[in-house]
């Protein structure tokens, strides 16, 4: 096996055993960038150089004894993460050049536990999409199959892990953009609860919604990335001030005794059959594993992504405001005056997903239409919320589908919004009720095209995610594959 | 036909606190462009703002002092427009239900008291700065004011003139600076006001159409461009027309108002809650702690000056112009119990003094004690008031203590009767002449030797008593 | 129709986005699309339900009013489009 292949937890035995460094280990992932970043187009910013420098300051740290978590480990972040001194697109034009003169606090935590940041990836603009191929730096493709998108909207961060050029990486998810892309492409991806992991940094799309969450080869991996990324962070106001446990103690995957629920309203039509196939094979392996597989209701769910697409865009047509040429960022050549500068700027530097959601946002919000719309939408959002509350109170985890169809071909459904809106509609209630979320891989279609399935646990049970998803890894009886690139 | 007019007010004070509302930038005025600036302050991509206290405690100060009923949960708002000098697009400001309500304050006018009603005051950060090119057609933006905390101060449209207007300008000034929250310059931008002006008439119950005045920059101005809407008003409606509802701007070297000359826009602020804020609660301890902090108020102070010292109101008005003269003058008295001569002094010398040099009481070199000091020694007779005042003044610039004055100087006062009536003798003795014109009824020549005796005892010799031994012994 | 071509450009005006008006034709029939897919929230019954705004019930997050060094200005300025004086110049702005 190449150095590129292995995990965090299989990488920080051979450090810490002079097995290898983290020179090679860096070297051996740029090698594979080399080989197939031509083909699935991962990154926007590679920073090769940066990294080789970190890797050898890790192996410094490493001899002398001064390891941490994950030091000389390379990691890959999501463009939407602002990284200091580094470009910060967004995947979109009207950042193409914007440097950020700070951290986002997830970038300082990697830092501090030694991590070598070996590029930014690709993501659908703004993090408005489900398939990235909304970036204004070009698509990225499938590993498994290379007709075929990622998912999004951090489509490069999964694919990054996914074609092992990272070990692990950073996403964002608003209304599934981790989870999504992690079903669809083999790998594990977690949004933790709202106000588990600093925002402070994350360019905002929609502020009441949007989490920092690791994408991982396995769930250990993601247990000690959670572990590096969680915590109070006094500069974002919506973070919670909450115990971070180990993560990696859940380990032990012991779910004898619990209770599963399976909602109902999410086992509906449209759903690809193999992807049900494969989810109820999951559910079949829980059960085997000593839980109670119950069926609950989640009376709204036929209501989150109308909910979801009046709040998110509501919200992000207000985050996307401050983007108007005059501070940072593109400017239009054009415009005789501020009025043709603003307008210019905005209408060249946007793409097409963006300006939708942005009028969508700006007319839920308009006068007249507020009450209907926003106020109306944060009314059935607190319904939704209820809803897992409810069901929490008797289950110990909810078991869903990820995605309801595998990965589609590019240019699909780009002519058809609402069709792609409908690829998040088993991630997006996650977001509005505020709890955690990890999708885990759970099998192949017929086609060789990675299914996903998804645990749902209450606020800040993140443990029981790392628990009944490492059981479920362990006994899942799949044969893990390697994409054929 | 008669004509009222109707006048709202609403007042802007940046707040008196060290660092920005929603970040740590410094909101010291003056610093060059864009130097007190930050990621935040600046609407850079990803960054969140976090709400500074003690912005909050300050509101709650304006709100007990003006006697405003203060929410328990409160909301910011973001206000979404496009301007430059707005870098996020929106200003985070509150909306629907604002964290003080129902206040008023007493204003003091001609005709006695006036009550004008305060319906609200939030919290909302302050904008940048646009400086116009005079010969490009360019702008420059300086984030520097960005993120200055605000309070917005909204008046019931109980006002009803220009002067009105003034007084509930200056009494809402004088509380912010006596509260310590805001420093009130208005040339500076920290205390800002615009106005909504309309005209019906009188006895009317239905409002006119308002215009709204801004780029008012003084007290006077605010007065000025008042007088001079309410008479363009009245002239539109005298001759038949209507009052066009704009923004009008005052234009000070013009002495008129001018309609903006830029489109203007009925704007959709899409107000909703901030969702990068939590709420802020407010608990009745709080509200009794920040109570606690209150000083005396300058109209309650201005009132019992004048009922428990024996002040008239004239120098109750002067005497609490600032906190701290208010504070020096009561100290002056505790010490020496003499309201009304202290105020005398302080009003008049020492204000005097003060102003020539532009100094604030807080440098005057006179300590309250001192003061009082010196007025005992005029009360006892040690030294005559003409003697004080020579004393006064050096006491002002050395800083000195009276009784060391007058040690160093020798102006003890001569009281000595035996002393006074040989220095009379003598100097009636040495005035033959003079002596004889007093005695054939030249009355006007008592006050040379009035002047000979002050002038033989260096004017220590005490007046009363001068006067008194002059007429016994100038008697023929 | 929920939205009409007009509104459409007056929603654009307001949030500084112009378009062609292909594209202003595109729009209108996707926006009316999604708004009446948005119809179906009037089914649910909301009666006396608090909007949710935030996932979580934090309250009072402050900081203490103590000052922070401020960018250095070369860095506030380093990725102004147009820079002048110290200053971030922009078309002239008539009042």
């Amino acid at each position: 096996m190449k150095l590129h292949q292995f995990t965090i937890h299989e990488l920080q035995k051979k450090l810490r055993g002079d097995d290898t460094t983290s020179a090679e280990i860096v070297e051996s992932v740029i090698e594979r960038i080399d080989a197939v970043e031509d083909r699935i187009h991962s990154y926007i910013t590679l920073l090769k150089d940066s990294a080789r420098e970190e890797a050898r300051k890790a192996d410094g740290d490493i001899r002398s004894g001064k390891a941490r978590p994950l030091t000389g480990i390379p990691i890959a972040v999501k463009d939407l993460i602002c990284t200091r001194g580094v470009r910060t697109t967004c995947g979109s034009k009207i950042l193409h050049n914007f440097i950020p003169p700070y951290d986002a606090t997830v970038i300082e935590k990697l830092r501090d536990a030694g991590a070598v940041i070996i590029g930014k990836t690709n993501m659908d603009e703004f993090a408005m999409g489900s398939s990235t191929e909304t970036s204004h730096f070009g698509a990225t493709r499938n590993p498994w199959d290379l007709d075929r998108i990622p998912g999004g909207s951090s489509g490069g961060s999964a694919t990054a892990v996914a074609a092992d050029e990272c070990i692990a990486s950073l996403g964002s998810d608003t209304g599934g953009s981790i989870r999504q892309p992690a079903a669809l492409c083999d790998v594990v991806g977690m949004k933790p609860t709202y106000g588990r992991v600093s925002r402070y940094g994350l360019v905002a799309f929609a502020s009441s919604l949007d989490q920092i969450g690791p994408f991982t080869k396995d769930v250990e991996d993601c247990a000690i990335m959670l572990n590096v990324i969680s915590g109070y962070d006094p500069r974002e106001s919506t973070s919670v001030p909450i115990d971070v446990p180990d993560f990696t103690s859940f380990l032990s995957g012991d779910i004898r005794g619990w209770t599963v629920g399976i909602p109902k309203e999410y086992f509906i039509e449209g759903i690809d059959p193999e992807v049900e196939a494969a989810v109820r094979k999951a559910i079949a392996v829980v059960e085997g594993l000593g839980a109670r597989c119950v069926d609950v209701s989640l009376p709204h769910t036929e209501y989150c992504l109308a909910v979801y697409y009046i709040v998110a865009p509501a919200e992000a047509s207000s985050n996307l405001a401050r983007y108007d040429g005059v501070k940072y960022g593109y400017r239009s050549k054009e415009g005789r005056d501020l009025m043709e500068m603003y307008k210019k700027t905005r209408s060249e530097g946007f793409g097409t997903e963006v300006k939708r959601r942005i009028m969508l946002g700006t007319y839920a919000l308009s006068s007249g239409y507020y009450d209907a719309y926003y106020k109306k939408a944060s009314q059935v959002r607190a319904l939704i919320k209820r809803d897992f509350d409810e069901a929490f109170r008797s289950c110990d985890a909810v078991l869903t589908p990820t995605s309801p169809t595998p990965a589609f071909r590019l240019g699909e459904k780009m002519d058809d919004p609402l069709q792609m809106y409908l690829s998040d509609i088993f991630t997006i209630s996650t977001n509005l009720a505020g709890i955690p979320g990890v999708s885990v891989p759970c099998g192949y279609t017929a086609a060789g095209l990675p299914i996903g399935v998804q645990f749902l646990a209450a606020p800040f049970e993140e443990g029981k995610l790392i628990r009944i998803a490492s059981a479920y890894e362990k006994h899942s009886g799949i044969e893990k594959r390697r994409p054929n690139l | 036909m008669e004509y009222e007019a109707v006048i709202g007010l609403e007042v802007h004070a940046q707040l008196l606190t060290d660092s920005k509302i929603f970040c740590g930038c410094s909101t010291k005025f003056g610093a060059a462009p864009n130097a007190n600036a930050c990621p935040i302050c600046l609407g850079m991509p990803g960054v969140l703002p976090v709400l500074n206290r003690k912005v909050v405690e300050y509101m709650m100060k304006m709100a007990l002092a003006t006697n405003c009923r203060i929410n328990g949960r409160n909301v910011f708002a973001r206000k979404n427009y496009f301007y430059p000098d707005l870098p996020k697009g929106y200003q985070i400001s509150q909306y629907a239900k604002p964290p003080a309500e129902h206040g008023l304050v007493d204003v003091e006018l001609e005709g006695g008291k006036k009550r004008i009603g305060i319906p609200r005051i939030h919290m909302e950060e302050d904008a940048g700065k646009l400086v116009h090119d005079e010969v490009q057609p360019s702008s420059y933006v300086d984030v520097n004011r960005c993120g200055v905390p605000l309070i917005e101060i909204v008046s019931e449209p109980d006002i009803r003139s220009a002067e009105e207007a003034a007084a509930y300008l200056r009494r809402l000034h004088e509380i912010l600076v006596y509260l310590d929250i805001c420093d009130g310059n208005m040339q500076e931008g920290s205390f800002r006001c615009d106005a909504n002006v309309s005209i019906r008439p009188r006895g009317a119950d239905a409002f006119g159409t308002r215009t709204e005045l801004k780029n008012m920059n003084s007290f006077r101005n605010v007065q000025r461009a008042l007088e001079y809407e309410i008479k363009r008003q009245q002239y539109i409606v005298e001759g038949g027309g209507q009052v066009i509802q704009e923004t009008r701007l005052w234009d000070d070297s013009q002495g008129v108002t001018l309609p903006m000359r830029g489109k203007e826009e009925a704007h959709d602020y899409r107000y909703f809650p901030d969702p990068d804020l939590v709420t802020v609660e407010i608990s009745d301890t709080w509200i009794e702690e920040v109570k606690k902090t209150l000083p005396e108020l300058p109209l309650e102070k201005r009132e019992r000056f004048i009922r428990d010292r024996g002040i008239p109101s004239y120098d109750a008005g002067v005497l609490t112009s600032s906190r701290a003269l208010a504070d020096y003058y009561e100290e002056a008295v505790r010490l020496c119990g003499k309201p009304k001569i202290v105020s005398n002094w302080v009003m008049g010398d020492l204000l005097r003094f003060l102003n020539e040099e532009k100094r604030d009481i807080r440098d005057c070199l006179i300590k309250p004690s001192d003061l009082a000091e010196m007025v005992n020694l005029i009360e006892d007779g040690t030294i005559s008031g003409k003697i004080a005042k020579e004393v006064f003044e050096d006491m002002y610039r050395s800083g000195k203590a009276p009784r060391t004055i007058i040690d160093e100087k020798g102006l003890v006062q001569i009281t000595d009767e035996e002393a006074l009536k040989k220095t009379i003798d003598d100097i009636i003795g040495a005035n033959p002449a003079q002596l004889e014109q007093y005695r054939s009824g030249k009355e006007k020549v008592f006050g040379y030797f009035v002047g000979q005796v002050m002038k033989a005892t260096k004017g220590k010799a005490n007046p009363a008593l001068v006067n008194e031994l002059l007429k016994k012994m100038l008697a023929p | 129709m929920k939205i009409t071509k007009e509104e459409v450009g007056y929603v654009a005006h307001l949030a500084r986005l112009e378009f062609s008006d292909e594209e202003k034709e595109k729009f209108t029939s996707q926006l009316n699309d999604i708004l009446i897919y948005m119809e179906k929230l009037n089914r649910a019954d909301t009666t006396g339900v608090e909007p949710l705004t935030h996932a979580t019930y934090l309250s009072n997050a402050f900081r203490e009013d103590d000052v922070k060094p401020s960018l250095p200005h070369d860095l506030s300025m380093a990725n102004a489009p147009e820079e002048r004086g110290g200053s971030f110049r922009v078309p002239k702005v008539i009042e």
